[in-house]
C-alpha cells in the first residue's frame, strides 16, 4: 500500500522519470504527466490521486493556471508547486490559490517526500471531515 | 579624448558667457544710448537758444543804451543851441560857462563846445585845448556836418591827437552856415560801451563801416575780424536787428559773434565771447551726463559680465549633473540588463542542476540495494555521488543568489532590509574575493531598520564599493570588513578594505565624475560619482578615510524614517556600534 498517490506534472522528461523512480522506491504510487492539459485529463480518469507535484514553469498552460483548475474541479486534491523560478511572487500567487507549499528546484528528495506526506495527510483528513459531516447529516435526517 | 571633450565645453562656456555679456550689454546701453542721446540733444538745442536769445536781448539794449546816450547827448546840444540866440555863441565867457554848466550835470561828458563857421574855422572855442582858430576844412565830420542838420561822427584822433567824437549842430545865421560843436569824453563813451561783459571772456567794441573802432576792445585788439564782414553783409542768425553767429577764429577757438547796428547803421555793435565760455553751464550738464552714463555703462558691463558668468556656471553645473544622471540611468540600465540575463541564466541551469542531482539520488537510492552492498569500489562512488550533490547544491545557491539580484532591479523606492542586500551583494563578490586571496568578514547589526530605497540603486553603490575594495586588494589579498550600524536614526554601511590606500590628494577628488587611478580602459571613473549621487539623492552622505598601506573605509549614512512603532520598540542605549543590541557576524 503506497503511502501517498501523487501525479507528478513537469515539462522535462528526465526529471520526471527520476523523480518517479525515487518516489516509488520511497512507497509513493506516481502518475506522471508532462504538461496542464495532461494533469488535468489525468485527474479526471480517477479519484485515487491525493496531491499533485506542479511544476511553475511550462509551455501552453503554465503551472499557476494548472493549479487554479485543479482547485476548481478537485477541491480537495493537494497540490505542490515545484519551481526552478525561485521568483517569491510565483510562490505567493500560488499560495493565494490554494497551493498546499512551494519547493525551489533542485530540492531535496526527502523534503519533497516530507511535504508529499503532509499534503495526503491534510487530504485524508479533510475527506474524512467531510464524510463525517455527510454522516451526521444523514442521521440527522434519520431522526 | 576627454580632455579634447573638456576644451570643447570650456569653449562652448566661454563662447556662452561672451554672447550673453554682448546681448546684456546691448539690450541694455542701446536704450540708454539712444535716449540719452536724444535728451541731451534735445538740451543742448534748447539751451543754445535760451543763450541766443539772452545774449541777442542783451546786446539789443546795450545797443540802445548806446544809441540812447548819442541821442541824448545830441539833443541836449540841440537844445543849447535851440534856446540861445546864435549871438551868444560869439561870446567865449559864455561858452565857458555853458560847457561848464554841461559839465557839472553831465559828469565830463562833453569834454568842449566850439562854434566853426562855414570856411571850416573855429571862431569860438571852450575846453581845454587850444583849438581856437582851428581849421576843420578838410576835416570828414565837418564835410559831412554841413550837409546835414546835426550830425554825430565816427571816433577820430583829429587835431589833439586823441580819440574822440564830435557832436555837430547846424545853424543859419546872418546868411551864412554855422556848425555848434561838442565832444564827447571818449572814456566815458568807452566805459558805456565795456560795461558789457558776461563770464571771463565776453566783451563789447563798436566797429564802422569802414571796420574801424570806435571803442578800445580788451587787448587793444580782437580776433575772428573776417566775421564782423558777416555782420556788414547782413548775414547771420537775424533776430529783430541782432545777429548772431558761432565760427571759429584765426586761432583755431570758437567764438560766438553777437551783432547789432547803431547810430541809424553806421556803427555795428559786437559782442563777443568764447562758446565754450557761453555755454559753460551746458558744457558742465553735459559732462555731468556723460559720466553718469559712463559710469552707469561700466556698471551694467560689469554686472552682465558677472551675471553671465554665474549663469553659465549654473548652466555648466546643470549639464554635469544632466551628464552624470545621464551616465547613471545608462548604468542602471546595464545593471538591470544584467540581472535579467542572470536571472534567464539561473533559471535554465536550475533544470539540469535539478536533474543532475536527482540522478545522483536515484544512483544513491539503487546502491542502498543489497546487491550493490558489498561492491570493491562502493565507498568510493558512494563519495563521489555526495560530492556530486554537493555541488550541485552550490550550483543552486549560485543561481538562487543571481535570481535574487535579478529580482531587485526597480528603481521604485521600496523597504529593503541592508543586511538581506548586502548578504545578496556579498554572495556575488565571494568568487571573487577567494580567487583574490580576499577574506570578507560581516558585522551587521541584528535589529538594523528596514530603509526605504531604490534595491537596485543600493545593489550598485555596495556592488561599486566591494568591487573597488576587492581591485585594491587584488595583488596582495586582504580583508575586506562590512559593517552595518545603526546609530540614532540613520543606518551606517562600513566597507573597509586593507589596500594599499589612497594620498590625500586623491581623496578629495574620488567623488568627481570621471576621476580614476585605475588603468586606462579598466575604469570610467563613474562609479563612485554615481555611487555619490545616489546617496546624497537618498538625503544620507558617504565618507572616506583612507591611510597609505593600511586601507580604506567608506561610510554610508542612510537616514531612516521610522514608523512610531519602531521608534517605540528601539532601545536607547548606544555604544560602539550604535544603536545594536547584538552583532551578527561571520
Amino acid at each position: 500500500m503506497a503511502i501517498a498517490n501523487v501525479l507528478l506534472v513537469d515539462d522535462e522528461p528526465t526529471f520526471v522519470d527520476v523523480i518517479e523512480k525515487r518516489l516509488k522506491k520511497r512507497d509513493i504510487a506516481v502518475v506522471t504527466a508532462f504538461s496542464g492539459p495532461e494533469a488535468l485529463e489525468k485527474l479526471s480518469g480517477t479519484d485515487q490521486l491525493e496531491v499533485v507535484i506542479l511544476d511553475v514553469k511550462m509551455p501552453v498552460m503554465d503551472g499557476i493556471d494548472t493549479l487554479a483548475r485543479i482547485r476548481r474541479q478537485y477541491p480537495l486534491v493537494e497540490v505542490i508547486l515545484l519551481t526552478a523560478h525561485a521568483t517569491i511572487e510565483s510562490a505567493i500567487d500560488g499560495m493565494r490559490l490554494g497551493a498546499f507549499d512551494y519547493l525551489m528546484k533542485p530540492c531535496e528528495i526527502e523534503e519533497l517526500v516530507g511535504k508529499i506526506e503532509k499534503a495526503a495527510d491534510r487530504k485524508r483528513r479533510q475527506e474524512e471531515k467531510i464524510l463525517e459531516a455527510a454522516v451526521q447529516e444523514i442521521a440527522l435526517r434519520r431522526a | 579624448m576627454k580632455k579634447e571633450n573638456q576644451h570643447h565645453d570650456t569653449a562652448f562656456y566661454r563662447t556662452l558667457t561672451r554672447n550673453m555679456v554682448f546681448i546684456m550689454v546691448l539690450v541694455s546701453l542701446t536704450p540708454l544710448f539712444l535716449v540719452t542721446g536724444l535728451i541731451l540733444g534735445q538740451y543742448n538745442r534748447s539751451y543754445r537758444e535760451k543763450v541766443h536769445a539772452h545774449l541777442g536781448e542783451l546786446v539789443e539794449k546795450h545797443s540802445q543804451n548806446i544809441d540812447g546816450f548819442l541821442t541824448e547827448h545830441l539833443n541836449l546840444l540841440r537844445f543849447f543851441v535851440d534856446s540861445h540866440p546864435f549871438e551868444q555863441f560869439r561870446n567865449e565867457a559864455f561858452l565857458e560857462l555853458k560847457l561848464a554848466q554841461l559839465q557839472l550835470q553831465f559828469g565830463g561828458v562833453f569834454e568842449d563846445l566850439g562854434v566853426v563857421d562855414d570856411q571850416g574855422v573855429q571862431i569860438d572855442y571852450a575846453g581845454p585845448f587850444k583849438l581856437l582858430k582851428a581849421h576843420y576844412t578838410d576835416a570828414d565830420w565837418f564835410k559831412k556836418a554841413l550837409d546835414r542838420p546835426y550830425f554825430i561822427s565816427d571816433v577820430f584822433l583829429g587835431l589833439r591827437g586823441l580819440p574822440h567824437f564830435i557832436i555837430a549842430v547846424r545853424q543859419n545865421y546872418m546868411g551864412r552856415v554855422w556848425i555848434i560843436r561838442a565832444t564827447i569824453n571818449f572814456a566815458a563813451f568807452n566805459n558805456l560801451v565795456e560795461n558789457l561783459r558776461i563770464g571771463k571772456t565776453g566783451f563789447a567794441f563798436i566797429l564802422n563801416r569802414a571796420e574801424e573802432f570806435q571803442t578800445k576792445p580788451p587787448g587793444g585788439t580782437v580776433t575772428g575780424k573776417d566775421h564782423y564782414r558777416t555782420f556788414m553783409k547782413g548775414e547771420g542768425h537775424e533776430k529783430k536787428n541782432v545777429r548772431i553767429i558761432e565760427k571759429e577764429d584765426e586761432t583755431g577757438r570758437e567764438n560766438i559773434y553777437v551783432g547789432a547796428f547803431l547810430k541809424n547803421g553806421d556803427w555795428l555793435l559786437i559782442y563777443q565771447q568764447d562758446t565754450a565760455d557761453a555755454f559753460r553751464d551746458l558744457n558742465h550738464a553735459r559732462n555731468i551726463a556723460l559720466l553718469i552714463i559712463l559710469m552707469g555703462g561700466i556698471a551694467i558691463i560689469t554686472k552682465a559680465i558677472f551675471i553671465s558668468r554665474r549663469m553659465v556656471a549654473r548652466i555648466a553645473l546643470a549639464d554635469r549633473e544632466k551628464n552624470m544622471m545621464n551616465k547613471q540611468v545608462i548604468e542602471t540600465g546595464k545593471l538591470a540588463a544584467i540581472g535579467e540575463l542572470a536571472a534567464g541564466i539561473a533559471h535554465e541551469i536550475n533544470n539540469p542542476v535539478a536533474i543532475m542531482m536527482e540522478k545522483a539520488g536515484w544512483i544513491q537510492d539503487l546502491l542502498e540495494e543489497a546487491e550493490f552492498e558489498q561492491g570493491e569500489n562502493l565507498s568510493e562512488v558512494e563519495k563521489s555521488l555526495e560530492e556530486i550533490k554537493t555541488q550541485a547544491r552550490r550550483c543552486k545557491v549560485i543561481t538562487h543568489k543571481l535570481l535574487s539580484f535579478a529580482r531587485k532591479t526597480d528603481s521604485r523606492p521600496q523597504s529593503v532590509q541592508l543586511n538581506d542586500l548586502l548578504e545578496d551583494v556579498i554572495g556575488l563578490s565571494e568568487q571573487r574575493a577567494k580567487y583574490a586571496g580576499v577574506s570578507i568578514q560581516k558585522h551587521f547589526c541584528e535589529n538594523l531598520p528596514a530603509i526605504e530605497v531604490s534595491p537596485t540603486e543600493m545593489q550598485q553603490v555596495f556592488l561599486n564599493l566591494i568591487n573597488n575594495a576587492l581591485d585594491a586588494m587584488e595583488k596582495k589579498g586582504g580583508s575586506l570588513d562590512i559593517t552595518t550600524r545603526r546609530i540614532k536614526k540613520r543606518v551606517t554601511v562600513e566597507i573597509a578594505d586593507t589596500g594599499p590606500g589612497m594620498p590625500a590628494a586623491n581623496i578629495d577628488k574620488i567623488f568627481e565624475p570621471f576621476f580614476t587611478t585605475k588603468p586606462v580602459g579598466k575604469g570610467t571613473g563613474l562609479g563612485l560619482s554615481i555611487c555619490y549621487g545616489i546617496i546624497k539623492k537618498l538625503g544620507g552622505d558617504i565618507d572616506v578615510e583612507s591611510e597609505i598601506d593600511k586601507g580604506t573605509t567608506f561610510f554610508i549614512h542612510i537616514p531612516v524614517e521610522e514608523t512610531a512603532r519602531q521608534a517605540r520598540t528601539r532601545t536607547g542605549k548606544e555604544n560602539r556600534n550604535g544603536d545594536c543590541e547584538r552583532i551578527i557576524g561571520g
